[in-house]
């Protein structure tokens, strides 16, 4: 996302709502006035890197609870994920800003179960890999429960946002780093959209070729099944015969 | 002093969403435990259109309860058992919307639920970019492609999902009839010699009763 576009937009907010500041307070107020000002200045650029999630999704985590996600994709993509955390605060009753002391472990697994990411990061952070192996990876979280008094039965508020392949390239970049014009950078998200596209479908394919395999193993183990089920059964009541009849004769009943 | 400061700083955050009309996608794939419950929360806008799309890939009879609650409590929209919809609608008040999957209803299976939360419309490739002026032709070509090649992600996306589905049924399968011929084989020799052993022991021990000779 672009930073400085946010920072002008959130400067511009800050001083119009600082114009109307004054009115509030009375004479001798200017130390006041400034460390409002300073206050909030500070706050720029914990905003914008905040920002990304500032309306993310959010869910709600035990202390021990560990949450997983899947993300089905194909190779060479890259996942990012962006999260930040929130502590319940009992007295004040809502969610602290940020709680320093509180970290995540995160641990990305890929689909042949090995783990390709396994790291703890601050009550913030963000995490990135790629994938190596087309099929599904287990992204999971969960608190490290160092600080045992903090949570003492509150729920733990997690900001989350996974942004897979395409979606998480930043064009703004892009634009900046290779001075593109405004029709080639479109004609680069384009190329990009359609490599998704492409990769998608070749992973479709090696999908839809492991599903044949599974049925024609299904297929072949239903068929050896019934036919070795039938020679059992059949050896088995002649071998159940013959020693009947083998102990009934050596008992002279037969 | 300090609440002035955060009262400010939210008012703050507000209007420059608003400004910005802020735009994301959330989608999550994630596990549903039995007898569970899922929520998830999200702030938004008055006047957003948001569009909730969920579809279940894996477990059981593929079907999940799913609630979407606003700020208020209201119940937005409710469908018990659905396998997969598309909900879409524009937020009438600010404040923190809440959706939840439900799996209460079934007692062991574990589902797969994936969802798609869109709120808003996606931020334009250029932030600065003046939407009054007009695009050129090769620019509108660009924008139309770029939306129809968004419809093609999502339709393989979807189909993607299904295919999981049918996928995963057949290594269940697989996996069944595998332990299934196994453990018939096991049964049946445990049987068979289980009812020659039981018909010898009629016959063995019984040396004072007369043995009946059929003649």
């Amino acid at each position: 996302m672009d930073g400085w576009f946010f920072d002008s937009v959130l400067l511009g907010c800050v001083v119009s709502l600082h114009q109307k500041v004054p009115f509030h307070f009375g004479k001798g107020s200017l130390v006041k006035m400034v460390a409002l000002k300073m206050q909030l200045l500070l706050t720029f650029p914990l905003l914008t890197v905040m920002c990304s999630l500032c309306s993310a999704l959010y869910f709600h985590i035990g202390e021990t609870e560990k949450k997983c996600f899947i993300e089905e994709i194909p190779d060479e993509t890259m996942v990012i994920g962006n999260y930040r955390t929130q502590l319940y605060d009992k007295q004040r009753e809502e969610y602290l800003p940020a709680t320093p002391g509180l970290g995540m472990f995160v641990e990305v697994k890929d689909p042949d179960d090995k783990v390709i990411l396994s790291r703890q990061y601050g009550s913030e952070g963000r995490f990135t890999f790629t994938s190596h192996t087309p099929g599904e990876h287990q992204i999971c979280l969960h608190s490290n429960s160092s600080k045992f008094a903090l949570f003492a039965g509150g729920m733990l508020r997690v900001h989350l946002d996974i942004q897979v392949g395409e979606h998480a390239t930043d064009y703004a970049e892009i634009a900046a780093k290779d001075k593109l014009t405004e029709l080639q950078l479109r004609v680069r998200q384009l190329i990009e959209q359609v490599e998704q596209i492409q990769k998608e479908q070749n992973y479709q394919r090696y999908r839809e070729e492991r599903f044949r395999q599974t049925s024609e193993s299904t297929n072949q183990r239903v068929l050896w099944w019934s036919i070795i089920q039938t020679l059992i059964l059949v050896a088995i009541g002649f071998w159940q015969m013959r020693h009947l009849k083998s102990f009934f004769e050596a008992k002279k009943l037969v | 002093m300090q609440g002035f400061g955060v009262a400010i700083l939210t008012q703050v955050i507000w209007a420059q969403l608003l400004l910005l009309g802020w735009a994301r996608a959330s989608e999550l794939t994630f596990e549903l435990p039995d007898n569970a419950k899922q929520c998830f929360y999200e702030d938004i806008i008055v006047g957003t259109k948001c569009t909730l799309e969920f579809q279940v890939v894996t477990g059981g009879h593929y079907d999940v309860d799913c609630r979407l609650d606003d700020p208020d409590g209201n119940v937005l929209y409710k469908e018990m058992k659905k396998q997969y919809d598309s909900f879409t609608f524009t937020a009438s008040k600010n404040g923190s919307y809440k959706f939840c999957f439900s799996n209460e209803f079934s007692t062991f299976t574990h589902k797969t639920v994936y969802f798609d939360f869109q709120v808003g419309e996606d931020p334009p490739l250029f932030p600065n970019e003046n939407r009054v002026s007009a695009l050129t032709q090769m620019e509108s070509a660009c924008v139309s492609i770029h939306e129809a090649l968004k419809s093609v992600i999502d339709y393989q996306t979807r189909f993607r999902l299904r295919e999981a589905q049918g996928r995963s049924r057949a290594e269940d399968l697989n996996t069944r009839v595998a332990f299934w011929s196994i453990g018939e084989a096991i049964i049946l020799l445990v049987v068979s010699i289980g009812q020659v052993v039981l018909l010898r022991s009629f016959f063995s021990d019984k040396k004072t009763t007369t043995t009946r000779v059929g003649s």
